[in-house]
């Protein structure tokens, strides 16, 4: 009976396809919105993806999220460095700095300085030149959208042409030459990120009596991470936290504080709803549009049960489908828009989530059609 | 040559059947007493609402009586759970509907075939057995055909072709040729005479177009829930199948 049950539903062309693009619909919408709302959360810890090398990151007590700075003394690394367990601690700036382009604009930018030694917490990715190139006078590395972006040089007749080695700019009004093109993960304001030197980048940055941001760590080998990270808070009095804590702990922050959550889960339940709505609704009128079969084939003899799985049948297909559709341009959106501003991150969770959230709606559909179904009396057919 | 005339199909006693409750209650049938015999073509007739198709819904156990006795070759619907009524309308009762009831998005042959999949046969062997007594039937080239490309009389006789496959011991027909005229009426009655009714097979056709009487073994008239007379109906054209 499978056979005649997907015959009853392909063959009703205008319902099938109403039912699949409802379905179609919500599926793109929860998927999407979904995974926007993924990259966006990803893009709040780019920058500790991007620098993989430390265990622990050592920062202020106070600190809520990876763009909240709050000052350490520069003599805290070398304390670390002493406890049990550290087999290295180097400093890093982060901060914002203005910088002055060529032509005269201003642009806000991250500027990360990296211990001048080891240079430790640099990009992942050089695109042109090398990170050692930082040991040049006055050097920076500029990341490569940005590069093309925001702080290429635009000429009077409006033509924008890319920052490349050699140029120079203003960091709060030193000098910096560009020494290198890197590629990094989008941050979550999409600012431009500048690589330098620590000294270089306190250099820069506006005198203030603690300028250090965080104190990097690397454990020897064996050392428990939650271990270390205990040890140096008690030794020091700063909070401490592995890369995988900090991530969260920036994440949470973002759920928190900010109304992204609620704008996307908002977006979400619309999909959510709409699948119920459209599809739900639709394949309801198919139920009831075929309910003179269905009585039919009650007094043939077709028990409730074959019925139910008739319906369950039906609504799996469309189901499939239909979330096959709207994953598939959903993804197709996000490979297209993967050159542009737009955070798309879809790991396979999601697909489950989006794959649970179109079967909820199927299910919900299915059982309001069943209840239908069941309470049929199959005299009906000889109601005409 | 001898016919098993006297062998009872279905033992109605008595038969009840009120709808509603309170002051909305309808008596639909008031005790109705009737024997339907294999190898018979019995017509039940009767002005709307005299209670015809209420007692071939009880008959073919798709509806619950209130009161009285009724049987079906010994079963009594009444002591069965909705499932073993299923059961037993699945192996044992084939339908003919007014409106035929046939499914719009299946072939001819893939309607016919319904009964034998309800009752788990596999598909090809469902769909041979439909194409062969749709030949039979006279529509062996319009197996492939969808309803909508069927006339009412073709339409009907896959209907037919439909209560006869898996061969079931009762057919009870709701008014088969109140949506035809008059001479596809009668090509389906006869159509209805030759392949259903036989030995070992009971026979019901509800109707009120006085036209097909002719094809009744026995009719029995209703009203107002009763069965006011049952008589032999004068057949001498059609012969009578031998077991």
């Amino acid at each position: 009976m499978n056979f005649v049950a997907l015959k009853m539903l392909v063959g009703n062309r205008a319902k099938y396809l109403g039912i699949i693009v409802g379905l179609t619909f919500a599926s793109l919408l929860i998927t999407q919105q979904s995974a926007i709302f993924m990259g966006l959360m990803t893009r709040t810890f780019g920058f500790l993806s991007d620098t993989s090398i430390p265990d622990v990151w050592v920062m202020d007590p106070k600190v809520q999220y990876i763009d909240d700075l709050k000052p350490l003394k520069e003599t805290e690394s070398l304390r670390i460095r002493g406890i049990k367990g550290v087999a290295w601690a180097v400093p890093l700036y982060k901060g914002l700095l203005k910088a002055r382009l060529p032509n005269g604009a201003f642009q806000t930018c991250i500027v990360v300085g990296l211990d001048d030694e080891t240079l430790i917490g640099g990009p992942p990715t050089m695109l042109q030149g090398k990170l050692a190139n930082l040991r040049q006078s006055d050097a920076i590395i500029v990341d490569g959208v940005a590069a093309k972006g925001r702080l290429a040089n635009v000429t009077r007749d409006g033509k924008r042409v890319p920052l490349k080695i050699g140029d120079t700019m203003e960091l709060n009004d030193h000098r910096a030459v560009v020494t290198g093109i890197c590629e990094v993960s989008r941050t979550f304001q999409s600012q431009p990120v500048i690589y330098t030197t620590f000294s270089r980048s306190v250099a820069y940055a506006p005198p203030e009596r603690k300028l250090m941001s965080f104190v990097m760590v690397k454990a020897k080998p064996g050392q428990d991470l939650h271990e270390l990270c205990q040890r140096i808070r008690r030794t020091t009095g700063l909070a401490a936290y592995t890369k995988n804590d900090f991530k969260m702990l920036t994440v949470r922050y973002y759920l928190k504080y900010t109304g992204i959550p609620i704008n996307f889960g908002i977006t979400v339940c619309l999909g959510f709803i709409v699948g119920i709505a459209i599809a739900g609704q639709t394949f309801y009128n198919f139920t009831l549009d075929n309910i003179r079969y269905f009585g039919t084939l009650k007094a043939m003899g077709a028990s409730s049960r074959l019925l139910l799985r008739m319906i369950l049948l039906q609504a799996t297909l469309v189901g499939s489908v239909g979330y096959g559709i709207g994953v598939g341009v959903a993804s197709a959106l996000g490979t297209l828009s993967g050159s542009t501003e737009l955070s798309f991150y879809l790991p396979w969770q999601l697909l489950v989530f989006s794959a649970t959230a179109v079967m909820l709606i199927c299910a919900i559909s299915a059982v309001v059609s069943m209840r239908t179904v069941l309470k049929l009396e199959p005299a009906i057919v000889f109601q005409n | 040559m001898t016919t098993t005339i006297n062998n009872v199909a279905v033992q109605c006693k008595g038969v009840t059947k009120v709808y509603g409750t309170g002051g909305t209650q309808v008596h639909a049938l008031r005790g109705v007493d009737i024997d339907i015999h294999t190898n018979e073509l019995m017509m039940m007739v009767g002005p709307s609402g005299s209670g015809k198709t209420t007692l071939i819904s009880i008959i073919a156990g798709v509806l619950d009586r209130c009161g009285g006795e009724c049987k079906v070759f010994g079963h009594d619907y009444q002591t069965m759970s909705n499932n073993e009524k299923a059961n037993y309308r699945r192996k044992n009762i084939g339908f003919v509907f007014q409106m035929f009831n046939l499914l719009p998005t299946l072939t001819a042959a893939e309607n016919v075939a319904v009964p034998l999949l309800i009752n788990g046969v596999k598909r090809r062997e469902a769909f041979e057995r439909a194409r062969s007594l749709l030949a039979r039937v006279g529509m062996g080239d319009r197996t492939r055909s969808l309803p909508s490309q069927l006339s009412g009389g073709q339409q009907q006789r896959v209907a037919i072709a439909r209560s006869l496959l898996h061969n079931p011991k009762l057919i009870v027909c709701d008014e088969p040729t109140s949506a035809l005229d008059h001479v596809t009426g009668h090509k389906v009655m006869e159509l209805l005479r030759e392949v259903a009714v036989g030995p070992d097979r009971a026979f019901v056709v509800v109707t009120h177009d006085a036209r097909i009487f002719e094809f009744a073994d026995r009719i029995a008239k209703m009203d107002d829930g009763h069965i006011i007379d049952i008589k032999n109906a004068h057949r001498h054209s059609l012969p009578k199948k031998t077991p």
